[in-house]
């Protein structure tokens, strides 16, 4: 700075000094020009690579939802990233041990079996690698750090295989070509938005909103919001493929805001036939095989004998719970065939109900400590129906009423207590 | 600073016949002194030990599933352990992937931090630092080569592991063709080349950890504190990296992508994570580099 001009004091050699001094300190200025370069860089270079919403020939959503159903890819290779968010409580090794053991991880079960792995993609964001060519060959792998399960479907063989544990299942896909089709690879964008147009009703409206760009492809994006207020589902967002039609990312969000419950797109895509080696697979050395049958006996006998559906269909959706929320109608069925069930209120607001007949949920007196436990999980409620536990996710609620009876569904908890309040 | 070109390498025989360009001697200099930097730092039996550590480990792994699967019985594990366990008793190639990725997250980086912190602090700990400055080389071009140095050491120490473990690999252990860990196979050649290409990454991976450690190096005259500080930095980093609170920050933690070089063994090569990682290991460099050269060219030598 200036003051040493007219500071007599000052001797030259300290001039010199503090000259050298401030030399030395520009140095510092490559270092931090560096970060600040690089910062720069990690901030603007996403937005710039946003090169816009490609323009694209108007389009309505009748004609958008038929060029999702005419849509015939059969080859296609890419990657997939999966983010769910639930809002279910996390419970850490408590939750995975739970959803492991419903899904039939007993004795003798194999870590390679797809059901049980599958469920792990309830909950957290996961890259998976989708492949087919045609209804006989498909592949999915998610990728895991430093290790990858796949599930590899080829002819009649249907492989699992987790390389973690050096683990195979392996299982026989039945012939013909309608279960050929049913065993699409799950989770990938097209699952998602297949299971929401078919909640499509006159209590859904559906929009073309506008275009983007989806793995470096133009895309429509299809919007389907419930109508009616209620419900806990916002809007579901698809990006279809303008050129294939095929549904490129899937978005749930809920009403209440915040991030999405599901986000499931592509971020690589490629529609060239994938190399036939991809679908090849012979057990590694060594590896311990599972086989479909020995897999299904063992943990039959795990469970006490009661009679299971086993995964003969091991793509299937619908057997790994968690998966895929179900739009409003479908969900009462999710519930499973439980005597006495009804459905209330129609659409996105359905409400499934049944009584259970017992006591309700233990409360924090009468259940002891578990009572305190179950508690914790839900708020309690009141209504002119009496009192009851709502438990609640970001996307699915439930009630149970200290008489015994369920009610849950996309809905808010105003719904259910009001549902509740009519059905007295 | 003066920058000299690349010009074709002379041999010794050639520079006593011809009168030699200053460039020419210039270049040869900076030659000699990263031949004597890497003779320096190989010679050293801190070095030598360090290596031996590192090829000790592939051993110990080795012999440890080969007991414990004598029986007939596969490593099962349930999945714990390094990364590529359970598919060493099929493949002693496997032993490659499962050494470098118990080695990674620990005594690699160690052995780094320890030669990087020893870098300039070492020399300036034991009073030679002036007089390798009285020589016409000049700070930067010093720096430099000590950074080389390190970036040689990096790639030396991983491929002592790699080596190691091929060699424990296939004195105990089968080999042949191999399956990726997409399920896919591929010939024992190809599986030879992700091994190579492996060791590299992994290597590649060591030089941010490299540039940390030879920016702690300028700003102390103790080698030792420069060396604890590094390797105290990096067990820093990596207990950070496991706290889910912090996941905003974590991809920006040298460490974060170590792992990364698994996906090598995936067919096809998932690359985002790796090429994540490499950028991720450059923005170290450049920006401890720049800062030691800011240092280090500014400071007072008084040692």
């Amino acid at each position: 700075m200036a003051p040493y001009a007219s500071d007599d004091s000052t001797t030259a050699g300290e001039v010199d000094e503090q000259r050298s001094g401030r030399r030395k300190a520009a140095r510092y200025i490559v270092p931090v020009t560096v970060v600040g370069v690089a910062a720069a860089t990690i901030g603007l270079v996403p937005a710039l690579a946003d090169s816009g919403d490609p323009d694209l020939p108007k389009i309505t959503a009748q004609q958008l939802i038929e060029k999702i159903a005419k849509s015939d890819v059969q080859q296609l290779s890419g990657t997939v990233k999966i983010s769910t968010d639930l809002g279910l409580p996390n419970l850490g090794g408590l939750e995975s041990g739970l959803l492991s053991g419903a899904a039939g991880q007993g004795e003798g079960g194999s870590s390679a079996d797809p059901t049980a792995k599958l469920t792990e993609l309830a909950s957290g964001t996961h890259t998976l690698r989708v492949a087919a060519d045609g209804p006989d060959k498909q592949k999915l792998s998610l990728l895991e750090n430093a290790a990858e399960y796949s599930v590899i479907h080829n002819g009649k063989d249907v492989w699992g295989y987790d390389s973690k544990s050096n683990e195979v299942y392996h299982g026989t896909a039945s012939d013909g070509p309608e279960r050929g089709k049913d065993q699409q690879p799950p989770a990938t964008p097209k699952d998602f938005a297949e299971e929401a147009l078919k909640a499509v009703d006159d209590t859904t409206s559906v929009t073309v909103d506008g275009t983007a760009q989806v793995a470096g492809r133009d895309a429509y994006k299809l919007v389907v919001e419930p109508k009616q207020s209620g419900s806990t589902v916002g809007a579901i967002t698809v990006a279809v493929d303008a050129e294939t039609g095929m549904p490129l990312k899937f978005t749930l969000t809920p009403a209440s805001g915040g991030a999405a419950v599901v986000d499931a797109g592509f971020t690589k895509v490629s529609f060239a036939q994938p190399a036939a080696s991809t679908f090849d697979f012979t057990p590694p050395k060594g590896a311990k095989v599972t086989e479909e049958k020995d897999a299904g006996k063992a943990s039959d006998k795990a469970s006490g004998g009661t009679p299971r559906k086993h995964p003969g269909k091991p793509f299937d959706l619908g057997e790994a719970p968690g998966h895929a929320p179900k739009a409003g109608k479908d969900f009462g069925k999710g519930l499973g065939g439980h005597d006495g069930m009804k459905t209330i209120g129609e659409g996105w607001n359905a409400i499934a109900t049944f009584d259970t007949g017992g006591e309700g949920v233990p409360s924090g007196k009468a259940g002891g400590e578990f009572g305190g436990f179950i508690d914790s999980l839900g708020d309690k409620v009141h209504g002119t129906f009496g009192s009851g536990t709502i438990f609640s996710t970001r996307l699915v609620n439930a009630l149970v009423t200290d008489d015994g009876k369920v009610y849950a569904g996309l809905v808010t908890k105003d719904a259910l207590v009001k549902a509740a309040d009519a059905g007295k | 600073m003066s920058r000299a070109e690349p010009s074709a390498p002379q041999g010794r025989g050639e520079l006593r016949d011809r009168p030699q360009t200053a460039r020419a001697r210039r270049t040869t200099f900076r030659a000699t002194l990263l031949r004597n930097e890497l003779l320096t730092t190989f010679r050293r039996w801190r070095t030598v030990a360090l290596l031996a550590v590192l090829a000790a480990v592939p051993v110990l792994v080795g012999i440890a599933v080969k007991i414990e699967t004598g029986d007939g019985s596969s490593a099962d594990g349930g999945g714990g352990g390094p990364a590529f366990i359970s598919q060493i008793t099929n493949n002693g190639l496997f032993l490659v992937f499962t050494a470098l990725a118990a080695t990674l997250p620990f005594f690699l980086p160690m052995a780094v931090g320890v030669v990087a912190g020893d870098a300039i602090a070492g020399e300036a700990n034991s009073g030679t630092l002036r007089y390798l400055l009285v020589a016409p080389a000049g700070r930067s071009r010093l720096l430099i080569t000590k950074y080389a140095t390190v970036v040689i050491f990096c790639l030396a120490a991983t491929l002592v592991v790699a080596v190691s473990a091929l060699t424990v690999g296939a004195l105990l252990f089968p080999l042949g063709d191999l399956t990726t860990i997409s399920g896919t196979q591929i010939s024992f050649a190809e599986g030879l080349g992700r091994a190579l290409l492996i060791a590299l990454a992994v290597a590649a991976s060591l030089i941010g950890v490299a540039a940390l450690g030879l920016f702690v190096s300028t700003l102390t005259g103790s080698g030792i504190a420069a060396m604890a500080t590094t390797v105290g930095l990096l067990i820093t980093v990596q207990i950070l990296d496991q706290i889910p609170q912090l996941h905003v920050l974590q991809p920006y933690f040298f460490s974060h992508y170590w792992l990364s070089f698994a996906d090598l063994m995936r067919e096809p090569v998932y690359w985002d994570d790796l090429a994540k990682n490499l950028g991720l290991q450059a923005l170290y460099a450049a920006v401890f580099g720049s800062a030691a050269w800011a240092r280090f060219t500014a400071k007072d030598i008084t040692a």
